[in-house]
């Protein structure tokens, strides 16, 4: 392996770090953000994509980097995903007087967090980079300085989140000592017969750790303070690219590195799953807060997820996958929506400020809908089609009375989806809401036209690449 | 009496353990908690190196310079976003973070 062969596998992230560290300098130079700045940004975070997507596959860094289809497949999801994310924030800042040019630099740093840990293939590797993507996202739920509670939401963020990589790491220590090395295909080697009990003990620790990142029960408590806190568009941001990410990282630790224990880490993943789906059904009734609200709805839809990882092998690693893409694609258009909303100046946030939104705003008010018909799973929006490739791949695998418990969970969950409708169509308006900003509505509306009935085209597209993506994750 | 490796990891765990209560018990003050951050990373190193002395694989300590150089970024993070809280509170007892509830 020649340094040069090293660098184009480590192309796309070559491409952010320089990107984001030049652009620090610039906005340093500059004391302030700009058009041409956020452009710039984007258009870093899309080549990021185009290349990765390009570029060849191999292991770098002593086994640290492993480029395959897997890693590509999520690459390209997060760093669009991350590409949205900044007009959406920029604007959002910018009518709040506080457009500041850290906030592309945090997102890009971020993206390059998230974008290593798809690719980790060693235990340094995997905590470092879950640091990098953990250290932006606290900075960016703190970074509305003109809000209370944007300060306490990052606090709550930052001890919650380092608790959670304090945990990993321990785990990582003891995967390290009793499989003797902290590269996955060597644990793997140890690990041929089932896991040890110091090794399961590390397993069952870097399990939590990664449970905390992507919000499972009963890991789940900083959530909805922390989705209530932070300003919207850092909301979206955060509840759906980095889910992914460390959902592709568990998946590929989980068989790459333990899938000879997969009957020892099953139960772990189904019991996290239920609890999920349950708390994200009860708890989801109480709230007023649609910011909340969707943090409970966000919960629930992990534990879905965690169902198809729980399943195993290739067809539950695909179902994960298709899952995670179409929940990112509903999450960032439902905050986007919210982000889009304000009255008199005021953003709308609570149940009774959407009283009559789809007579005073039809379009926002018809894409809304969508997205909690889509949440709820109701066909034909795209919710249905990640839970259809779920429940196939756990009836393949033998889980379905898993599977049924978690569909009952859907159903209690369908209250509180039902309300919000049924406030947004027949409930009387309180009063005007200000024009919806251009970025946030293109966002909101794209979003919508993919949750139905673009779905149905790109779920052509989506299959085969979410089947040898999981067919490379599933190779040990 | 030798010193072993399981003396090691009794030490490490028991850190471990202070740390995580001291995050969970601890009702008075944020910069408490983050000491028991610090103490649960540290604990970690404790485990990464006496791994590395008896596998005989500098990786371990390679990994403990990797956690050391992380837990800095992170206490620097922290410490600012305490800073900001502050501005707002006029204290940091754990208890000011009680805005949002449910």
């Amino acid at each position: 392996m020649t340094f040069q062969n090293a660098a184009a596998l480590a192309g796309p992230e070559l491409i952010l770090i320089i990107s984001a560290l030049s652009l620090l300098v610039w906005g340093a130079f500059q004391k302030s953000t700009s058009v041409l700045f956020t452009v710039a940004s984007m258009a870093a975070l899309v080549a990021a994509a185009v290349v990765s997507a390009m570029g060849p596959f191999g292991r770098a860094f002593s086994g640290g980097l492993i480029v395959d289809a897997g890693s590509v497949f999520g690459k390209v999801v997060i760093y669009l995903a991350s590409a949205v994310a900044i007009p959406l924030g920029e604007r959002w800042f910018a009518r709040r007087n506080m457009a500041r040019f850290e906030y592309p630099v945090l997102v890009m740093l971020a993206a390059l967090g998230m974008g290593m840990m798809v690719s980790a293939g060693d235990l340094i590797s995997l905590y470092v980079s879950i640091e990098l993507q953990s250290l932006a996202l606290y900075i960016l739920a703190a970074f509305h300085k003109g809000d209370e509670k944007s300060a306490e939401a990052g606090l709550k963020y930052f001890v919650l989140g380092a608790l959670s990589s304090g945990i990993l790491l321990y785990g990582a220590s003891l995967i390290y000592g009793f499989a003797g090395s902290t590269r996955f295909e060597v644990i793997a080697a140890a690990m041929t017969h089932g896991a040890g009990l110091g090794a399961l003990f590390g397993l069952v620790f870097v399990i939590a750790g990664l449970a905390f990142k992507v919000s499972a029960a009963p890991f789940h408590m900083w959530t909805p303070d922390v989705y209530e806190g932070a300003p919207t568009p850092v909301v979206g941001f955060f509840a759906g690219a980095p889910k992914l990410a460390a959902m592709v990282l568990l998946a590929r630790i989980l068989t790459q590195s333990f899938g000879g224990a997969i009957d020892q880490w099953r139960q772990v993943l189904i019991v996290m799953a239920l609890i999920s789906v349950a708390v994200g059904a009860f708890a989801g009734l109480a709230q007023n807060n649609l910011k909340r609200l969707w943090a409970y709805s966000s919960i629930a839809g992990i534990g879905y997820a965690l169902i198809g990882l729980a399943a195993g092998g290739q067809a539950g690693i695909q179902s994960m996958l298709v899952y995670m893409v179409l929940y990112v694609i509903d999450v960032t258009g439902f905050f986007a929506c919210l982000a889009a909303l304000s009255r008199d100046g005021k953003p709308m946030e609570t149940m009774a400020d959407f009283a009559g939104l789809a007579r005073e705003r039809p379009a926002l008010g018809v894409a809304m809908t969508v997205f909690a018909l889509s949440a709820l799973g109701l066909p034909p929006m795209s919710g249905l089609w990640g839970k259809y490739y779920v429940f196939k791949a756990a009836a393949g695998a033998g889980l379905i009375p898993v599977a049924a418990i978690a569909l009952v969970g859907s159903v209690v969950a369908a209250f509180y989806y039902l309300r919000l409708i049924k406030v947004m169509w027949l409930d009387p308006s309180p009063g005007a809401t200000d024009a919806p900003p251009l970025e946030a509505t293109v966002v909101t509306y794209a979003a919508a036209l993919f949750a139905f009935p673009a779905v149905l085209g790109a779920l052509i597209a989506l299959d085969p690449l979410a089947q040898t993506a999981a067919a490379a994750l599933a190779l040990r | 009496m030798i010193i072993g490796l399981a003396h090691y990891l009794t030490v490490a765990a028991i850190l471990f353990t202070i740390g995580v209560l001291g995050i969970f018990v601890n009702r008075r003050n944020v910069i408490v908690i983050l000491m028991s951050i610090e103490l649960i990373l540290l604990a970690v190193n404790i485990n990464l190196v006496s791994f590395s002395v008896f596998l005989h694989d500098v990786v371990g300590q390679i990994y403990a310079m990797f956690v050391l150089t992380v837990a800095a970024a992170e206490a620097a993070v922290g410490l600012a976003i305490l800073v900001t809280f502050f501005r707002w509170r006029g204290g940091i007892e754990v208890d000011d973070a009680s805005v949002m509830r449910g």
